[in-house]
Order: C-alpha cells, then structure tokens, then sequence
C-alpha cells in the first residue's frame, strides 16, 4: 500500500524539479537554432530575385524591402520604448525629397552614383529627427500619438508650399538609372536587404544593451525609470533618431526606385498606418515581429495596390485588420502564438508527469526556498 | 547622517510638511509613524529627490541634496523602495534586479552584486526568467529589495514595505530589513503596522499634521501613552509631546474626541 499521494509528497522529492525549471526555459529555442533560423531567412531573401526574375514580382521585393527596412526602424522606437508614432512619414519624406533634391542639385549621373546619395536620405531624416524629437518627446503617450499625426501634415503643406524648392504639387523627378530588362530591380532590392540586415544589427545590439533595458523599463513605467536614474528623455531621442535614420533610408530608396517624389506621397498619413500594422502583427517591441510582419503584409498591400489600381481600397481592409488584431491579438501575432504555444507544451509536459507514477502524482506543491524566500503560490 | 532642518514641502496646495526637524543617525533603524496626511509619504518624496523642499535644510553627509535629482541622490547612495507595487511587470525578474543598477557602468560589478543579490533573494534566481507580474505581492517585495540593494546603498528609504502582505510574509520583510542594517546600511522607514515598525527601530519618530511630534527609542515611543492618543483621533498638545520619550507618563493624554 502507498504512503505517497497528492499533498504528502516530501519537500525534498520536488525542490530539484522546481529549481531546474527556474533556471532554463525549456521551450525556449536556443542560441544557436535562433541564428540559424536568421541566417535560413535572409539567404532565401537574398536568393528570391534571382529564382523569381520576372520584374513584376521583383517590384514588389523592391517595395516590400522599403517596408522591411522602415518596419524594423519604426520598432527600434515605438515597439521599444512604447511611444507609438503614427507621424515617422516625416522622415519617410524627408529621405525621399533629400535624396531627390540631391540628385538634382548636384547633378548626379543617372546610375550606381545615384544609389550611393540614398544614405544621405537616412542622414537627413536622422538631423531633422533630433529637433523634432526634442519637441514631440516633451509629452507622455497618448499626446505624443497625436502630436506626431500634427507633425507630419505640418511638413506636408510646407512640402507643398515651398513649391520653389520642392515643386510643390508637381513633385521632383529623378531620372531613373539607365538599366533595363530583369536586372533594373535587384540594385535596389538588395539595397533594401542590406539597409534591412544593418537596421536589425542595430535592433538586436539594442535590445541586448543596458539601454535597450532603460527602453523596456520606460514603456513599462516611465516614472519608475527615471527613479531608477535613467535619462528618459535622452533615451528616448536616442531611439527615435536611430528609427528616424532607417526610415529615411526607406524614402531614398523610393525617390531613386520610383523616380519622381509628391508631397502626399512622401509625408503620406497612411504610410505610418501601413507601417504600425505590419509591426503589431509581427509582435511590438520584439525582433522578429517588424520582420515576419513586413514580409507578409507588404506583398499583400502591394498586389491589393496592383489588383485594384490607384483604388484605396486595401487601405480599408488594412483599417479593419488593423481593429481585428488589437482587439484579439493585442500583444501581436508572433507573442501572442509563442505563449499559446509555451503553455500547450508545459500542459502537455504536466499531464506527462501526471501520468508517470514515480512522484506519487503529486500535486503542485509549494516548498520554501532559501534563507529568505517567499513562496505563497506563484501567480497572483 | 540624514538631517532635515525647518524643511517645508508640499505639493502647490499648500505646505504638508511644515517645518520638518530630523536627524537620522549613521547605522541606526528609523521608523516613521503617524496617522494618514501627517506627511509621511511626503517626507519620503523629498528624500528621493522627487519633491524638492520648499525651505529648509536637508542635507546627507554634509552634502545639501535640497535640490538634487533622483538620478543624483541615487549616485549619492540612497535608494527608495516606494509604497505598493513597484517593479515593471512586462519585463523579467532578472532584468528588473539588472535595472537597479543601470547607473553602475563597470559590467563586472553589476554581475558580482547580482551573485550577492541572488545569495540573499533566492527567489531572484528561481524566477529569473519569469514575468515579475507574474509573482505573488510578497515576491515581488523581495524582488525590490534586491533591486534595491543593486546599487549597494547607505541608505535604504522604505514607504511601507509590509502593506498588502499578510503576516508571514511580512515578517520576512521586517527579517531582511533587519539583515540589511547588521550589513552597515542605515535605513529610514514608514510603516503603518506600529508596532512590528518600532520594535524593529532604534529610532521612533511620530509625525502628525506635517511635523515630528515625538522621538526616542522604538521601544520608548511604543510605550508613550501619547502614541495611543494620536491613533485613536487625538492631537498631541504643543509643549507636552515636542520633546522627546521623557514625555512618557506625563499625566493622562488627550483621549478627547476619541472614537
């Protein structure tokens, strides 16, 4: 006859289990599986025009590499510090009319010299970022929202008005390079990958970083943060310009890939839209998410762009996925599936232990830890 | 060590403390007590840098720290472990502790004291990975403790530290308060719960009404009749309580409009 069952099993029998579980996630992917998976991706990305030549589809890797690069930018700040902007086309248009306007100005030739002013498009936004930073970043959240929304229509009308320098409603035009046939596209696409390779460097070196913990603590509680000696305001321009630098790169790349810049479409209130729902799909504040959301939405938005011409009408599906998704899935997508699968495996893991009879089918049971340890149940 | 002078702060409605006088000796336990709005939490806040006095002195090792940020009163070697739940839930128990010692730049002593921390607070170790909102009001007490003690303080500032517990594990705050002092710190706290405060202290302060009232020995302000008169709704009359536990058994208190 057993002595054992549920409630009696002695402390000691389950101390180990309790400290191994503790220390290592068990279903966390490792190290090196998580830089594999990285390394897989990007050399299917860097392989896609080359297996898929047509230049059809290779536009839209071109437009959804613009959107990879801005994505993964626009997270480095909002998803970060969890300030969400919804006016970052400032930097958007910023990038494209520097990048334009430059071309112009200094008479670039048509070609490989044109691609190589596109990081000045980033440089730019980056120098307009801090003074615009350092007046958005006075408010808290919500304010901030909408402040940016006031800051891009702000450089709008300007870009329309200043019809002198940036040719107001009639755009300015950049002669496109003179290549053609299948190849016109990959100079461009694989500009965007490599501008997207460094924007998650930095991404990745940021979250890793002590700042990128003073990040995390701000959007947690930003008062709490600054009790705990972080310069909030310093940290929070910091990011903002960094994602303000990618983000003009993306518009770069649209003025010399497109050939001709509008101020609608440059400081477009429904780029940030588009950017914000890719990013809350993936997952806000996380490295994969900017990534898995750009590239699945932005070829969607792009053949919806195709499909059914100049129409806006995939800006409404985009409005109606964007509701669906907070509303059900709030911590986005790749969060969200990783704790529903976190929890259907340590379910599956605890009715496998029920099963063995070894511990006596124990219960849970909680056992005081160490010289100063409280244990009163785990989750509130 | 600490020394309040005259200190006057409030919040733009008026002064809640007026005219604070206060000395808080190196290595010693200093339990605040009062009744609600007598300025506790409002001396707290001023300790922190997150209110500065409107007059008054206020000065840590001969160093006025009146008009000090919190970033600079941290570097000073005071920490604040704040009233209620203070931890950022979103983030990790590990990065929460690592957080409490964001101004240390050399890496090598944040993983030293994060060893010393985890020695201390095993709980530390246990749940690194876990969500710190996901642990139970006493963890995440002793999660504080840890991040406090991150940036190895002389001295630690606590706002109530048992409210919300239950007994057990209240007692296991006021154990490792008490283990914080026997390892040199000074500690000034607020408590509501009096009794386990002052027989904690070396130093009793009663404040009512913004201004200390009375001062001695926790065991001393324990035993002063007058105490008892404060918690059950009297004041203490101006030139009886002032001084200090020589007040003891000074003829019958103001039980006037008790309860």
């Amino acid at each position: 006859m057993t002595t054992l069952h549920a409630g009696t099993a002695p402390a000691e029998l389950l101390r180990p289990v309790e400290a191994e579980r503790a220390f290592r996630d068990p279903f966390e992917p490792s190290k090196r599986s998580r830089a594999t998976a990285w390394v897989a991706l990007f050399a299917l990305l860097a392989a896609f025009p080359i297996v898929f030549s047509n230049p059809a589809v290779t536009s839209i890797g071109v437009f959804t590499m613009m959107f990879l690069v801005a994505a993964i930018g626009w997270n480095i700040f909002s998803g970060y510090s969890g300030y969400v902007s919804i006016g970052h086309a400032v930097y958007y248009g910023f990038g494209q009319y520097a990048v334009a306007l430059l071309i112009e100005h200094w008479h670039v030739t048509p070609g490989a010299s044109e691609l190589a002013i596109i990081p000045l498009g980033g440089i730019v936004a980056a120098a307009v970022a801090v003074p615009v930073g350092l007046i958005l970043l006075r408010v808290r959240k919500h304010t901030f929202i909408v402040l940016t929304i006031a800051a891009m229509f702000i450089f709008q009308l300007l870009a329309f008005n200043f019809a002198g320098f940036t040719g107001g409603s009639a755009g300015t035009n950049v002669v496109s390079p003179p290549w053609t046939g299948t190849v016109f596209n990959l100079p461009f696409y694989y500009i965007g990958l490599g501008a997207a390779i460094l924007a998650l460097l930095v991404s990745w070196g940021i979250r890793r970083s002590k700042y990128g913990l003073g990040l995390l603590a701000i959007r947690d509680d930003e008062d709490r943060a600054k009790g705990l000696g972080i310069r909030v305001t310093r940290a929070k321009l910091i990011a903002y310009v960094a994602s303000a630098f990618f983000v003009g790169i993306a518009g770069g790349l649209y003025a010399t890939f497109v050939g001709a810049v509008y101020p609608q479409f440059a400081f477009d209130p429904t780029y940030d839209l588009a950017i914000a729902v890719m990013v809350f799909v993936g997952g806000l504040g996380t490295l994969p998410g900017p990534v898995l959301g750009a590239l699945v939405l932005a070829p969607i938005q792009q053949y919806f762009y195709i499909q059914f011409g100049a129409s806006t009408l995939y800006l409404i599906i985009y409005g109606i996925l964007f509701i669906v998704i907070l509303l059900t899935l709030p911590a986005g997508v790749v969060p969200s599936i990783s704790d529903r699968y976190r929890s259907w495996m340590a379910s599956r893991q605890r009715r496998r232990e029920e099963a063995t009879p070894t511990v006596g089918g124990a219960m849970p049971v909680t056992v005081p830890a160490g010289p100063v340890g409280i244990d009163d149940g785990g989750a509130r | 060590m600490l020394v309040f002078e005259g200190l006057f702060a409030g919040y733009g409605g008026g002064d809640i403390l007026k005219g604070v006088d206060l000395v808080i000796e190196e290595g010693s336990v200093t339990c605040v007590v009062g009744p609600n709005g007598a300025g506790k939490s409002t001396l707290m806040k001023v300790v922190s840098g997150l209110l500065h006095p409107r007059v008054g002195k206020l000065e840590f090792q001969g160093q006025s720290i009146a008009k000090a940020t919190p970033r600079q009163i941290l570097k000073a070697g005071i920490v604040q472990i704040m009233q209620a739940r203070n931890l950022f839930t979103e983030l990790t128990v590990r990065e929460n502790v690592e957080l409490g010692a964001f101004l240390i730049k050399d890496s090598s002593v944040v993983a030293k004291r994060l060893d010393e921390v985890c020695d201390m607070f095993p709980i530390v170790a246990q749940r690194a990975k876990d969500r710190a909102g996901a642990l139970s009001g006493g963890q995440q007490r002793m999660v504080e403790f840890a991040r406090a003690l991150m940036m190895d303080p002389v001295l630690v500032a606590l706002d109530e530290p048992s409210m919300g517990l239950e007994p057990r594990s209240a007692q296991i705050i006021y154990d490792s308060i008490a283990t914080m002092n026997k390892n040199g710190r000074t500690v000034l706290l607020v408590e509501q719960n009096v009794r386990a405060g002052l027989s904690l202290a070396s130093h009793g302060v009663v404040m009512e009404a913004g201004r200390v009232r009375l001062e001695g020995t926790g065991a001393e302000v324990l035993a002063n009749p007058q105490m008892r008169a404060l918690y059950l709704g009297g004041t203490i009359e101006e030139g009886q309580g002032v001084a200090s536990s020589t007040g003891v058994g000074a003829g019958a208190p103001a039980f006037g409009n008790g309860s």
